[in-house]
């Protein structure tokens, strides 16, 4: 059953007579939403007024199923929240249960952890970037030079976890498995390649007078209203505002790392854009440290208990800084071998808050634009 | 382009604990009932209940008090509690039944002083009647599509929210999935 439409706003005072609002469904089916999801809007012209997102179209209620399964079980599905970032998925999970069982993690793991974290901001970030200059017209280069470079990281996910997209890899307590042999220097090699891409990419792009035409000024987002709206990750430093998970909650080893977190002036699309190119080189850094520092030992504590895990009864938020924003799970436990509460705390959805407000008084072209810049991935909207 | 400057970032002393918030809310609104509730769970992260009828005011004074500032509301969800049996304690006669209710519950932090969680939570009076909790969208926008998730799945009505309908279930469905006695329909076809 079709929601109703919202209600037309007023016409502008003024309006020569004839002319009319047009509603327009824009998608679910549309390749510009990246996904199933649909925005209502409302057109003066070819201007918005009204903006409305619908969600729920890829809704299967992973709560429910996370809530009837044990502790181990939930991680697989995990994977299937950002499709695009299964690790960081797997990640800010593993982290709340740690928290909330009181788990260690041995040091080789945690750098293993931060090693595929990072892998994933670069694959998420390039292959956004690709999708984003496709929404602005440039059909097919940009996203396939990005899905060049992703597929070498996947490769490295494959021999790692066993699968591309669905890694299933890291386990509370540690990961599931060591690296195999030659990994850290078949991950050198990628990540050595990675910046010199990133300087292509960048000469073909960032100063092209049409990118920067299209995308400066076009859907702002003051840092005021971002913060209050929740935004968080790339979307949010893009305002300027200081806030970097990594940086403020130091988990995992990320105290460790020398690296910067960018942030732009404007808050516009460019800025957003420019934002994640930045982002890809201080994760470069970043790894760079990682894969001459990692140290040889366990990476499993012998004490984890993966099957039959029963924590004590009590709560437990954990959160990590996700390429999309704050990725959080929040678990409550009764005690007994699954959460009595799972949830999700998912940046694509809260980042949408503001959809409405950065498309108002734009065209609807720049809306394609605009939701492609939030960066979003449905199934973790609908979860 | 500037880069993140960590002088900025973090310059607060560490956040005041959730004793001390509790009091600091206790004398700034006095009269209004504050319990702490601890977690059992070595996480830490006990939270404060607050009664429903203060709390958007006491979200405010939360949101701007400039020691705690709590500008950004990250987490926010619900919880099901149906009615239990407590093991009866030492002396107690006889097993006790809880009451059953639903819960709101937001994960506060302050991006401007770079601290917490905080957590406080909303309790309704029971899971039938009694379900409305105030929206604390007004306070936060970051509650708008989150709220929206609680009432749709769970089943709280929040009062004071600008737009109050379902987010991921469709308009006429029947019933909130998240409650821990929702039984979905036997023909998997139906829709509800």
């Amino acid at each position: 059953m079709i929601a109703p439409p919202p209600e037309l706003p007023p016409r502008p005072a003024g309006d020569p007579p004839g002319h009319d609002l047009l509603e327009v469904a824009l998608g679910p089916h549309h390749p510009s939403t990246h996904g199933v999801f649909r925005m209502n809007v409302i057109l003066d012209g070819e201007t918005v007024v009204k903006l409305t997102p619908v969600f729920g179209y890829l809704h299967r209620n992973h709560e429910k199923i996370a809530e009837h399964n044990s502790y181990l079980a939930a991680i697989p599905y995990t994977d299937r929240l950002d499709y695009i970032c299964s690790m960081t998925n797997n990640w800010a999970y593993v982290l709340s249960v740690e928290k909330l069982a009181a788990l260690a993690v041995p040091e080789r793991a945690e750098y293993i952890r931060v090693i595929v974290g990072e892998l994933t901001r670069l694959l998420n970030h390039a292959c956004l970037a690709g999708f984003l200059l496709q929404d602005m017209g440039a059909l097919g280069t940009p996203l396939m030079y990005a899905f060049r470079e992703r597929e070498k990281i996947l490769d490295l996910f494959e021999s790692l976890s066993g699968s591309r997209m669905m890694c299933n890899y890291l386990r509370f307590g540690g990961c599931r498995c060591d690296l195999p042999p030659g990994w850290l220097k078949q991950a050198a090699g990628v990540v050595a390649g990675f910046g010199p891409f990133l300087d292509h990419f960048e000469a073909l792009l960032s100063e092209n007078e049409i990118l920067r035409a299209r995308s400066q000024g076009v859907g702002v987002l003051p840092p005021d209203l971002a913060v209050n709206a929740g935004v968080t990750g790339p979307g949010l430093r893009a305002s300027g505002v200081n806030y970097d998970i990594r940086k403020v909650d130091q988990y995992g080893l990320y105290k460790r790392f020398n690296f910067r977190v960018p942030l732009g002036g404007q808050g516009d699309v460019f800025d957003r854009y420019m934002v994640r190119i930045l982002e890809m080189r201080e994760s470069l850094k970043i790894l760079d440290q990682a894969l001459r520092d990692i140290p040889n030992g366990p990476v499993m504590d012998p004490k984890a208990r993966l099957r039959n895990l029963r924590p004590k009864p009590g709560e437990a938020y954990g959160r990590i800084e996700s390429p999309k924003g704050e990725l959080g799970f929040y678990l409550v436990s009764d005690g007994g071998p699954n959460p009595w509460r799972y949830r999700v705390r998912p940046p694509s959805l809260v980042n949408l808050t503001v959809l409405e407000d950065m498309c108002l008084g734009h065209s609807i072209a720049d809306v394609v634009i605009i939701l492609g810049s939030i960066d979003i991935v449905l199934g973790e909207v609908d979860r | 382009m500037t880069w993140w400057d960590p002088a900025s970032a973090n310059p607060g002393p560490p956040m005041p604990t959730p004793e001390q918030i509790k009091e600091r809310i206790a004398a700034a609104f006095p009269g209004a009932p504050v319990e702490l509730v601890p977690n059992g769970s070595p996480a830490g992260q006990p939270s404060l209940l607050l009664e429903p009828g203060r709390a958007r005011d006491i979200a405010r004074f939360l949101r701007d008090d400039p020691e705690l500032r709590f500008d950004y509301a990250s987490n926010v969800t619900g919880v099901d509690w149906p009615e239990r049996l407590e093991k009866p304690k030492p002396g107690e006669p006889a097993a006790r039944k809880t009451p059953a209710f639903l819960e709101a519950v937001y994960h506060l932090y302050s991006m401007a002083l770079g601290h917490g969680p905080l957590v406080i939570r909303l309790r309704t009076g029971d899971r039938a009647a009694h379900v409305t909790l105030p929206s604390l969208t007004p306070v936060w926008r970051s509650c708008e599509f989150q709220e929206r998730e609680i009432f749709d799945l769970f089943g709280i009505i929040f009062d004071g929210h600008p737009d109050l309908r379902r987010l991921l279930m469709w308009d006429n469905f029947a019933g909130h999935p998240m409650r821990k006695d929702y039984a979905p329909a036997r023909d998997p076809e139906a829709e509800p």
